[in-house]
């Protein structure tokens, strides 16, 4: 692959997905495309890079951005921000939509479908709490692929080993040769759709809860902050976001300010404002009227 | 340092889950069946087991039993590890006192999120 190649891929992969790719990543590259080149009956990237470049090659450019764009995924992934969703983010939603009972969350990088399904499984663990209630997941990745994936809802040995208690396992996925496919009942409550956060959000509504995990680190500062911010504009304003353990609003916006105590938990900042500078952190001492401004850092 | 009893009669398994558990900070003591094992935990009882199925002389379902019925066997944490992948295995185990359960084959990954998941990282 000569500069040239890697550098149109570059461009390619951050005007299509936000992706940026510092000039270290050849490896990645070659790793992840090589395949890629091989099934369009290609010999090298070089030959990839002239075919992206001639005509009709819309599909070969999806496959080649999916390709790069496609990361693992684990139930429970990180274990915390599922401990949030349960003792912080569902206590004071149920408080606070004691009247409408509905909730509507959004994972917005969902890749292969553990993430929403993790929730799903963490919803259906309350029980009684949410009967009369109406949740509803919305999961979206911009690769068509994974969600196809995420829909079929069926896992390795080794993919539901990693992170999911044993316990769950048995009681939510059934045995299919050596897959383990998750329950019909916990499926039917996640609603899977391709979306690229590039493009607006206004049309997929308001939610209460957004996941938006392990994919802004992947974006460049401008993209990060655009992304944040059209974030604040679905997020109820007593909502939350729930972000990746190496991610972070602090200096990229004041939409969005830390819950307390919470790593990886923001809420809305209805003092900030799209430029970073209100830096208050949200206090959750009075769930019912969460989420609380409580003064400057 | 945590103690882990690793028992299975494979010593390619002892070896791969020695330096697996190692890595985690565990120190290690190895039995090749159940009865050993059980020697091993009436000696002293270990923090975690990591536990086969299928061993000549005592299997670990055995073991498992007989180590529950120790005194203070009841603190291991013991985390199934073995080809037995059904799902009837898998809620035997549990019957009989197991933490968690490893299907093989495993990785590095797997173990520790299972021993995350039981309280020993």
């Amino acid at each position: 692959m000569t500069p040239y190649d890697y550098d149109y891929l570059r461009k390619l992969l951050r005007a299509r997905s936000g992706l940026v790719l510092s000039a270290d990543k050849h490896y990645l590259v070659e790793s992840r495309l090589l395949p890629v080149a091989r099934k369009a009956g290609l010999f090298n990237l070089t030959g990839l890079v002239s075919k992206l470049r001639g005509p009709d090659s819309e599909p070969l450019i999806v496959e080649v951005v999916e390709a790069m764009t496609t990361n693992e995924s684990f139930f429970f992934r990180d274990k915390v921000p599922f401990d949030h969703f349960r003792e912080t983010i569902m206590p004071a939603l149920i408080a606070a939509r004691s009247s409408s009972r509905r909730i509507r969350i959004w994972c917005a990088a969902a890749a292969t479908g553990q993430e929403p399904y993790t929730l799903a499984i963490c919803l259906k663990e309350m029980g009684r709490e949410l009967k009369g209630w109406r949740v509803d997941i919305l999961a979206t990745d911009l690769s068509t692929e994974v969600l196809e994936k995420a829909k079929s809802g069926i896992y390795s040995q080794f993919e539901v080993q990693r992170g999911l208690p044993v316990l769950m396992l048995i009681k939510y996925f059934t045995q299919v040769g050596e897959t383990w496919q998750i329950a019909p009942e916990i499926r039917s409550m996640v609603k899977f759709q391709p979306f690229n956060l590039l493009n607006d959000f206004a049309h997929l509504g308001a939610f209460d809860v957004v996941f938006c995990r392990n994919v802004l680190i992947y974006f460049d500062q401008e993209t990060k902050i655009a992304v944040l911010d059209r974030l604040a504009r679905v997020t109820e304003r007593d909502g939350f976001l729930a972000l990746g353990a190496a991610e972070t609003v602090i200096g990229l916006t004041g939409a969005f300010k830390p819950v307390a105590e919470k790593r990886g938990l923001y809420a809305p900042n209805p003092l900030g404002t799209a430029a970073y500078g209100a830096g208050n952190i949200v206090s959750l001492s009075n769930p019912a009227r969460a989420p609380v401004a409580t003064g400057a850092r | 340092m945590k103690i882990c009893l690793v028992v299975d009669d494979s010593s390619v398994i002892r070896k791969v889950a020695r330096r697996i558990l190692e890595g985690m900070d565990f120190q290690i003591v190895e039995a090749e069946d159940g009865e050993q094992a059980l020697g091993a935990c009436q000696q002293q009882l270990p923090d975690a087991v990591l536990l086969d199925w299928n061993m000549p002389k005592m299997d670990g379902y055995e073991f498992l039993k007989a180590l529950r019925r120790l005194p203070g066997g009841d603190r291991p944490k013991v985390v199934f590890c073995t080809t037995e992948n059904d799902v009837a295995h898998i809620a035997r185990a549990l019957h009989a006192g197991a933490n968690e359960y490893i299907m093989k084959p495993f990785d590095k990954e797997i173990v520790e999120a299972k021993f995350q998941e039981v309280g020993l990282l």
